[in-house]
C-alpha cells in the first residue's frame, strides 16, 4: 500500500501515535522548538504583511543561508551564522528603505541584495568541499538534532521580539497604515520601521531554522496573509495568525516523523493548502454577493 | 510647519500660543488625499482609533475603562461624520466620500483646537465634494475648532469660507472673502483674466483660475 510506504511506523492509533509523538527527546524538542518559532512568526508576519514587507522578508530568509553555510565554514553554531547575517541584512534593508527612493528602485535594490546573498552562500558551500551535506537542510529544514539548547535560546530570542512588537504594536500599526498622519501625530516611523526590520531578520533567522531558508514563508506569510483574508480586525488577525501556524507547525512535524517526506513540505503545502480554501472562499462569496446584488437590482 | 515637522526658514511662528510642534495633540491634521487601495483590509474603525491612540506604546488592557472611553468618542465622532454605517467594513472597499469622511473623523478624535485639511475635496465627485464642505463646516461650528484648508479648486468651499488667503505668482492677498474674491483682485494677483461671477441664487463662482491657488478658510470657534 502507498501510506503504508511512506507513512511508516503509523498505527493508524491516534492514542498511541500521539504518545509516540513524545517518547524521544529530539521529537519533544522540535515540538517545542516549533511552537515558538510559530508564535513568532505568526506575530511578525501579520505586520510585515500589512507593511507589504514581504519581498524585504523574503530577502532577509536568502540571506539567512550564506549565513548559515558561514557558521558551517567557521565552525560555529548555525544559530550564530543565521543571527549575525540576518541582522546585517535587516541593516541594510533599513539603508535602502531609508534612502527615500523611488519603490521601483527600492525593490531592485533588495532584489540585488538577494542575488548577492545567493551567491555568497553557494561560494560558502563550495568552499566547504562538499562535506557539507546539510545544504538541503540549510534550504529546506529539518527538525532533527535540535538541542535542548538551541530551543533556550529559540524562546529568549522569540520573548525578546514578541515583547519588542507588543510594546510598539499601536504605533507600528499606525506606521504601517497611514505614515504620514503618524508622523504628524508625533510616532517615531522611520525608527520603527528599522526596528521593525531587525526584529523580522531576528525572526526569519529563528524559522530559517525549523523550514530551512528557503521555506521561511510557510510559516512568515502564509498563514499571516490567510489571516488578513480571513479579517480586517488587528487582534483577531493576530490571534489567527499565530493559531494557523501553530497548527500546520504541529501538523506538519507529526506527519514528517511518521513520513518519508521533509517536514519543510508539510509545513509548506498546509499553509498554503489553507490560504488557497480561504481565498477561494472569499471569492465565492464576494461573487454571490455580487449577483445577489444584481439580482436586487433587476427586481 | 505648523506641526513642528519643517523647521521656519526665517521669522517665528506661534501654533495656539505656542512654538509650533509644541501642540501635536490639539492640532487634527488630514494630509493630501491618501487613497486606500481596494486590497486594504483594515476597518474604518480602527483607522480612527488611530487617531485617537496610535501614538500610545504598549498594549491596553482589555476591559479598562479608558478603552471603554476611547471606544465611546471613537463612536461619537464616526456619528458625526455621518460614517456610522460602514465604518466596520474594510476601509478598500469604501468609495472615496466614505473614506474621506472617516479621515477626518481621525482627524478630529483627538477633539483639536486645530483641523488642518490639504485638499480635502481633491479626487472626489461633485455631490460627495458639496456634501464633504458642507459636513466641514458643521463640524467647525459644532466642535468648536477652527478649519484651515488648501484648496486649489475654490468653488465648492466658497460659501463656508471666513477668510481667505491666495497664493499665486509670488504673491499673496488675505482678507475676507468679499474683499478678496473679486474679478479685479484676482487678475490683478495672477497676472490673467479672471473673472467672478454671482450665481442666480447669490453664490460666486470662479472662473478662468490660470494655474492652483492657495485658499485659507478658517474660523475661530
Amino acid at each position: 500500500m502507498v501510506e503504508a510506504a511512506i507513512f511508516q511506523g503509523l498505527s493508524w492509533n491516534p492514542v498511541t501515535d500521539l504518545r509516540e509523538l513524545f517518547t524521544y527527546p529530539f521529537m519533544v524538542n522540535a515540538l517545542e522548538a516549533g511552537t515558538i518559532v510559530a508564535v513568532m512568526a505568526g506575530v511578525t508576519g501579520w505586520f510585515m504583511v500589512l507593511r507589504r514587507q514581504t519581498f524585504a522578508g523574503h530577502t532577509l530568509s536568502v540571506i539567512a543561508f550564506p549565513g548559515a553555510a558561514a557558521a558551517s565554514l567557521a565552525g560555529v553554531p548555525l544559530a550564530v551564522g543565521y543571527f549575525g547575517f540576518c541582522g546585517l541584512g535587516a541593516l541594510a534593508l533599513a539603508g535602502i528603505a531609508g534612502s527615500r527612493r523611488s519603490l521601483s528602485a527600492e525593490s531592485a535594490a533588495i532584489g540585488s541584495l538577494q542575488a548577492l546573498a545567493l551567491a555568497l552562500g553557494f561560494l560558502f558551500v563550495s568552499l566547504y568541499h562538499g562535506v557539507l551535506n546539510g545544504v538541503d537542510s540549510l534550504l529546506f529544514g529539518t527538525f532533527l538534532g535540535i538541542t535542548s539548547g538551541q530551543v533556550a535560546v529559540l524562546l529568549v530570542v522569540a520573548t525578546a521580539a514578541v515583547s519588542l512588537v507588543a510594546i510598539a504594536a499601536r504605533p507600528l500599526f499606525f506606521a504601517s497604515v497611514d505614515a504620514e498622519v503618524a508622523r504628524a501625530g508625533g510616532v517615531p516611523v522611520r525608527l520603527l520601521g528599522f526596528g521593525f526590520l531587525l526584529v523580522l531578520g531576528l525572526s526569519v533567522a529563528e524559522t530559517s531554522q525549523i523550514t530551512g531558508a528557503l521555506l521561511v514563508f510557510a510559516l512568515l506569510v502564509t498563514p499571516a496573509a490567510t489571516a488578513h483574508q480571513l479579517t480586517p480586525r488587528p487582534l483577531l488577525g493576530i490571534a489567527l495568525s499565530i493559531s494557523l501556524a501553530l497548527a500546520v507547525t504541529w501538523l506538519g512535524l507529526a506527519l514528517a516523523y511518521f513520513s518519508i517526506y521533509p517536514v519543510g513540505f508539510y509545513i509548506t503545502s498546509l499553509s498554503f493548502g489553507v490560504y488557497v480554501l480561504v481565498r477561494g472562499g472569499r471569492a465565492l462569496r464576494s461573487r454571490r454577493r455580487a449577483t445577489a446584488g444584481l439580482a436586487l437590482e433587476a427586481a | 510647519m505648523i506641526l513642528g515637522l519643517l523647521p521656519l526658514a526665517a521669522g517665528s511662528a506661534s501654533v495656539l500660543g505656542r512654538p509650533p510642534g509644541d501642540s501635536k495633540g490639539r492640532i487634527g491634521y488630514l494630509p493630501q488625499r491618501r487613497s486606500f487601495d481596494t486590497g486594504t483590509r483594515i476597518r474604518g474603525v480602527d483607522l480612527v482609533q488611530l487617531g485617537l491612540d496610535g501614538a500610545r506604546w504598549g498594549i491596553p488592557l482589555p476591559g479598562a475603562p479608558s478603552r471603554r472611553r476611547d471606544a465611546a468618542r471613537v463612536h461619537e465622532v464616526i456619528e458625526l461624520v455621518g460614517a456610522t454605517g460602514y465604518a466596520r467594513q474594510p476601509i478598500g472597499e469604501l468609495s472615496g466620500g466614505e473614506q474621506q469622511r472617516l479621515l477626518i473623523a481621525q482627524a478630529l478624535v483627538r477633539r483639536p483646537k486645530l483641523l488642518l485639511l490639504d485638499e480635502p475635496l481633491d479626487s472626489l465627485d461633485l455631490s460627495n465634494q458639496a456634501a464633504v464642505a458642507a459636513l466641514i463646516r458643521r463640524i467647525c461650528e459644532e466642535e468648536q475648532v477652527a478649519v484651515l484648508l488648501v484648496a486649489h479648486d475654490i468653488n465648492p468651499i466658497l460659501g463656508y469660507l471666513d477668510r481667505v488667503i491666495y497664493l499665486a505668482g509670488g504673491g499673496a492677498i488675505e482678507g475676507s472673502p468679499e474683499d478678496v474674491i473679486t474679478s479685479g483682485t484676482l487678475s490683478r494677483l495672477y497676472g490673467a483674466p479672471i473673472e467672478v461671477l454671482r450665481a442666480s441664487d447669490g453664490r460666486l463662482v470662479v472662473v478662468g483660475q490660470p494655474e492652483a491657488p492657495f485658499v485659507h478658510g478658517d474660523r475661530h470657534g
